[in-house]
């Protein structure tokens, strides 16, 4: 069976190998880096079941990992390779290969749109194929494989020159591949020291007494900053909803709850576009992208993520409320 | 009630305005606000390694680099942009309303892992963007390639999130759902589903419209030379 776990193996292995090629090319920062990252992918499965049996000091390891990626990360300079082919190989490549070259691009989003429509149903033998949790990030990692697998045959070039080629585009994302999982890792810490309840505490003190439509815009507003803080929606739902969503929007003022849950939570994603602690939409996209701005993205949607937010905020108005 | 742990905040803020290196300063936010919280050091230590461990499904994406990275040796944006460019009736706009709507309308099947900057954005959208905006003026600056990149992956980001709440059986639909069954108020992922519509479609709008405007914003420059 295909579980989430065998993924995070595969990722390690291929964080060990950019670790072996810094090596080799005695970088020696960056190849701790990458060492360091792929002992945490391949651990961390280690590491939760001891947390689970008591042992805590498996993850005081790892925490003590994540703080050294910390001071390793400013020593690594962005720095891109120079390209492995020259423009005019490639240009001749492309003229050669064609269409069949958007085969295997293509292969990413299909073999995960099969996995994810079809995974449940795929067995051999009585067992299935794909386990239930996390079914569409395995087959991303399943589609990833089949298409460097297709790149491999269509290009007529060997497997390891596409882990070569991988490496060197690790290499340029740098440290900023590490940030979803950090801000991923302080929103839990934020939440567990209590920063959710502070900062509910503190809008409620704010609250305009007997105003409905005040009440609904500070309850919007809150669910927008506090996403731009935490980064993730789904952190300043709960928080926003238990501090005033439900005790004065809907019991005090009658807000419908469909509505209020639905189009709340849509205030909030409008915050995700606007804040560099959504790495994972923001910050990576950037590196990805080779942006001379880190912040680039961030700036593309910041216009239309304020519309957004405003026409919202006003169906919302007009709605909650009948 | 503890307002000190709101300083693990201010260390982000502080950090990101001064453009710090921002993986030690959220790793430091961290330790501020676990430790202002009252939690002895080797506790938040350990509470730093358990959520980076069950955050790791956020690094996916790095497993599409080998292939992408041998697809781009092989030229597949080389292809990409020659093709654009004989494609008479695509504009830029038109190329990125289109994605637009195809990637919203995945999201509402819940379809939201199979397209995304390292799946779909630099290896096809963003060279294809760039062969369509040559058309509008050969000689693109830095600046205005970097804003044309960054452009499409707002547009990957703003298609996926507006159009994902419109979908039952994800994440966000069904916390709201739990949020509510905690608290006594009973209501089907469908009736919380079908708000979102809506914003979807005033998304769509404001997007588009922005795509259209920032073309006529490079055309413009092309004319002013």
């Amino acid at each position: 069976m295909l579980r989430i776990e065998y993924v995070y193996q595969l990722i390690a292995a291929f964080l060990l190998f950019s670790a072996y090629c810094n090596l080799r090319d005695r970088q020696l920062a960056r190849a701790t880096f990458w060492l360091l990252l792929g002992l945490l992918f391949a651990g961390g499965d280690f590491v939760l079941a001891q947390q689970k049996a008591g042992h805590l000091w498996p993850a005081q390891a790892a925490g003590c990992m994540v703080i050294a990626l910390a001071l390793l990360a400013p020593l690594l300079r962005r720095r891109s390779h120079p390209e492995g082919s020259s423009s005019s190989a490639r240009l001749a490549s492309a003229s050669r290969l064609g269409h069949k070259l958007f085969m295997p691009a293509l292969l990413i989003p299909l073999v995960t749109l099969l996995v994810a429509l079809l995974g449940a149903h795929l067995a051999i033998g009585g067992m299935a194929l794909f386990a239930s949790r996390q079914m569409t990030l395995t087959g991303l990692a399943l589609a990833c494989v089949v298409a460097l697998i297709a790149t491999a045959r269509v290009a007529r070039a060997p497997l390891h020159q596409g882990l070569a080629e991988g490496r060197r585009l690790l290499d340029a994302i740098g440290w900023a591949a590490l940030l979803p999982l950090l801000l991923a890792a302080l929103g839990e810490v934020f939440t567990q020291s209590g920063v959710g309840s502070a900062i509910a505490t503190l809008a409620g003190r704010l609250l305009p007494e007997g105003n409905a439509f005040l009440c609904l815009l500070l309850f919007a507003l809150g669910m927008l900053l506090f996403t731009v803080i935490m980064g993730n929606a789904f952190a300043a739902f709960p928080v926003m909803m238990a501090g005033i969503g439900l005790p004065w929007l809907i019991q005090r003022y009658g807000a419908t709850p469909a509505i209020l849950g639905s189009m709340g939570m849509l205030c909030g994603y409008c915050g995700t576009l606007l804040t560099p602690m959504a790495a994972d939409f923001n910050l990576v996209p950037a590196a990805l992208l080779e942006l001379r701005n880190p912040y680039g993205v961030i700036r593309a949607q910041a216009w239309s993520a304020i519309g957004i937010f405003i026409a919202n905020f006003v169906i919302l108005w007009l709605l909650v409320f009948r | 009630m503890n307002y000190w742990p709101l300083l693990g905040v201010a260390v982000i803020i502080i950090g990101f305005a001064l453009r710090l290196n921002a993986v030690p300063v959220v790793v430091c936010a961290a330790l501020v606000s676990g430790l202002l919280a009252g939690r002895p050091l080797p506790d938040v230590v350990a509470l730093l390694g358990t959520s980076f461990a069950s955050s790791r499904m956020l690094l996916l994406f790095v497993l599409t680099l080998p292939a992408v990275g041998l697809l781009e040796h092989a030229g597949l944006r080389e292809h990409a942009q020659q093709w654009i460019g004989r494609l008479r009736g695509l504009t830029l706009a038109r190329l990125l309303i289109a994605y637009l709507l195809l990637r919203e309308g995945l999201a509402m099947l819940g379809l939201t892992g199979i397209a995304g900057a390292a799946q779909t954005v630099r290896p096809l959208l963003a060279p294809m963007s760039e062969a369509a905006a040559e058309k509008i003026n050969p000689g693109l600056s830095d600046a205005e390639r970097d804003e044309l990149r960054a452009v499409a992956a707002a547009t990957d980001n703003i298609g996926r999130f507006f159009g994902e709440d419109v979908f039952i059986a994800l994440g966000a639909v069904l916390l709201i759902q739990g949020f509510y069954a905690q608290h006594g108020i009973d209501l089907t992922p469908l009736s919380i589903a079908l708000w979102a519509l809506p914003t979807a479609m005033v998304a769509f709008v404001i997007q588009s419209v922005r795509v259209w405007l920032f073309q006529r914003r490079l055309a413009h420059h092309a004319r002013e030379g």
